[in-house]
């Protein structure tokens, strides 16, 4: 066990994969010699060599797509995308080429390549630096997809991802970066699982990404005895687990940071509410930001975003009322 | 007429009020930086420190009616367009008072009424806007012209070059400026690209291009001229390469210690707001004197707008639930 940063765990993830398997590599805009825009390739140039870790010019669709020819004839390619969005003029290589690449070559073929992005708001980044844009991959049979919430998971998960036959998309919450969490190095975390982080009985919380640690304030802070799921792989997501817990508690509420529109979470709470309608104390319900961009300053960047008052107001609804709680902005009665 | 179309008439009409412009930017960024240094504004920002005379140039080559699609380093272009320095710091701060009411942000400036697109915070992602700028300038018959402002970097994308060879087989109204300042974020050029001379790209798409020392507001002006005439006049689009210099780091936390020593000192030589002061010194517009007298002032003046911003109000919450859809 060792205390260290989210993106120190990625560090370690990226260094340790490519110790122990020499055809990964690593790519992106300065990530070589400037060691990551995030820090988050520390020392790999040093040890790993200008073959293996590789600056870029500023040509996402270039070199993702670059990755996916790689990945096919043996390379491991990580490709660092630096904020989620600026994969909108890559989105072809990932979501139309490298996901259909087994498919279209009768299983022959495999494209073992990973697209790491940071994302999320809070940071006052502004409309075009802060969305998390899980619904550009959710709906992409042949793409695996995972948002990483802590330490542990980053390290796991970025290392399960790389050792990955197929591609996987890995989003990492930016304003997690610098943020501190043990991490046991002998710790596996299976792609498509999700991790049960608190036992409950009341209700069950799923969520990911910066948004989990919320969910924990808001568990304190109303005392609702909730279990708390990191979904941490959002495709294909681990519907045992997930259906198991509400089983036992009655309750689902989904707590994601994008808009309420689109997201994952209206996946996880249709698959639930048909496998387990008659066994359902409340309707399960969703937890979003609100259907506007995200805006840039500061007192309605935080107001955007669900806040661990929120969550735990609508815990303690839901369970006292057994009715499905507002949302803040209609609380606040706008929109 | 508003007081921002008559900051953009001075410096078309008159050079010594393009000469204060050039300093109101200089000061500006100057200012700006200290208050993200001591966290008096959140999030990040791109200064265009070095790069002022082509966007004084630009401002006074072009005709408000004009479209410009800059970028994230776009404080610069905003003022020198005619955006007040309370409406573009207003926007960085967040305030009600900002070009865009405190929901876009630094990266994120705008006023139609001098023709400034919402500029884009993705690499390339005006170029193509621009060239439709033109299409419709073109479909509607009017003479206006579009302009796309991006970066050394930006030439490495696929909008650089699907819009260029778009704005050359319809014969655009376009003007695509790329501002070399030898960085792209963290990474010299030469890295990134084997090219010294970018505007080198047209000729693949058998359009007009040249070169233009950025540092020199004289040399921009006539470079960008000399492109508006063609556009105006039906000869379709052109690729200016300025060339200038990022005097500060790529962004807020950036100290820029990958530069080879020596190189930052040899461009400051050629500062673009010396250059100017000697060449209106010598033409007998200025003196010494004036010169400092408008600096101390724009210092002031500066200051002033520093605590007109900070004292303005927050948006509302209600706020950032306009503006998604028309009504
Ligand atoms: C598509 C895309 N990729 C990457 C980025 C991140 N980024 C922002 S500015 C920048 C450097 C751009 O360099 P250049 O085009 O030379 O413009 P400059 O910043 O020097 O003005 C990069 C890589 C982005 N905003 N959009
Ligand atoms: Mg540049």
């Amino acid at each position: 066990m060792a205390a260290m940063q989210f993106r120190q765990a990625i560090v370690n993830a990226l260094a340790d994969e490519m110790r122990s398997d020499p055809t990964v590599m690593l790519f992106g805009e300065d990530v070589a010699e400037a060691e990551g825009p995030f820090k988050t390739s520390e020392g790999l140039l040093a040890e790993f060599g200008p073959v293996r870790v590789r600056d870029t010019p500023i040509s996402e669709m270039g070199f993702t797509g670059a990755a996916v020819g790689a990945a096919i004839l043996g390379a491991k390619p990580v490709v660092e995308i630096m904020f989620i969005e600026f994969l909108g003029v890559a989105l072809d290589q990932v979501v139309t080429e490298a996901a259909k690449m087994r498919y279209l070559s009768n299983g022959k073929l495999s494209v073992p390549m990973v697209v790491r992005a940071s994302c999320g708001s809070g940071l006052g980044f502004g409309s075009q630096h802060s969305q998390t844009l899980e619904n550009w991959f959710t709906a992409t049979p042949g793409l695996k997809l995972i948002m990483l919430s802590d330490a542990q998971a980053a390290y796991s998960l970025t290392r399960a991802a790389i050792q990955d036959p197929d591609p996987v998309v890995i989003l990492e919450p930016r304003i997690l970066y610098a943020k501190r969490g043990e991490v046991d190095k002998n710790v596996k975390i299976e792609i498509g699982k999700a991790r049960v982080l608190r036992d409950g009985t009341e209700i069950t919380i799923v969520s990911s990404g910066q948004m989990v640690d919320v969910c924990r304030a808001a568990i304190e802070e109303s005392s609702v005895n909730a279990e708390l799921i990191d979904l941490a792989t959002i495709i294909p997501w681990d519907r045992e687990t997930v259906l198991n817990s509400v089983k036992k508690t009655g309750r689902l509420v989904v707590v994601e940071e994008a808009p309420l529109s689109g997201g994952w979470g209206s996946e996880i709470v249709a698959a639930t509410t048909s496998a387990l309608f008659s066994e359902l104390k409340a309707a399960p319900f969703r937890i979003t930001s609100p259907d506007i961009p995200v805006p840039y300053s500061g007192p309605l960047e935080t107001r955007y975003i669900p806040t661990k008052d929120d969550v735990a107001r609508q815990l303690k609804e839901v369970i006292a009322t057994g009715k499905t709680p507002k949302t803040w902005w209609e609380m606040e009665g706008l929109k | 007429m508003s007081i921002q179309l008559e900051r953009r008439k001075a410096v078309q009409t008159d050079e010594v009020a393009g000469y204060e412009r050039m300093l109101e930017i200089r000061e500006f960024e100057n200012q700006i930086n200290g208050l993200f240094a001591a966290g008096l504004i959140r999030g990040t920002t791109h200064l265009c420190l070095g790069q002022e005379a082509l966007d004084v140039a630009l401002a006074a080559e072009l005709r408000p009616t004009d479209t410009v699609m800059a970028t994230y380093r776009g404080h610069g272009v905003a003022l020198a367009l005619g955006l007040t320095p309370e409406s573009v710091l207003g926007e960085i701060m967040g305030k009600t008072i900002g070009c865009c009411g405190g929901v876009g942000g630094s990266m994120h400036l705008a006023d139609m009424t001098l023709g400034l697109l919402p500029t884009s915070a993705i690499v390339g992602g005006g170029i193509p806007i621009a060239a439709g700028a033109g299409l419709a300038y073109q479909l509607l018959g009017q003479d206006n012209v579009g302009v796309a402002v991006f970066g050394d970097g930006a030439t490495n994308i696929g909008a650089f070059h699907e819009g260029l060879n778009l704005a050359s087989i319809w014969k655009l109204p376009v003007i695509f400026i790329c501002d070399n300042n030898v960085y792209g974020e963290y990474s010299r050029i030469d890295k990134t690209t084997p090219l010294e001379d970018l505007h080198m790209r047209a000729d693949s798409y058998k359009m007009a291009h040249y070169a233009v020392d950025g540092m020199d507001v004289h040399a921009t002006r006539k470079g960008i001229k000399e492109a508006v005439d063609r556009a105006r006049s039906g000869g379709g689009p052109t690729l200016i390469e300025a060339k200038t210099y990022r005097f500060a780091g790529h962004s807020r936390a950036d100290k820029a210690l990958y530069r080879p020593e020596g190189e930052l000192e040899k461009w400051m030589e050629r500062d673009p707001i010396k250059l100017t002061e000697e060449d209106l010194v010598k033409r007998g517009l200025l003196d010494s004197a004036k010169i400092e007298k408008l600096r101390a002032d724009m210092t002031k003046t500066i200051e002033g707008v520093v605590a007109t911003c900070q004292a303005a109000p927050d948006p509302t919450v209600a706020s950032m639930f306009e503006n998604v859809f028309t009504k």
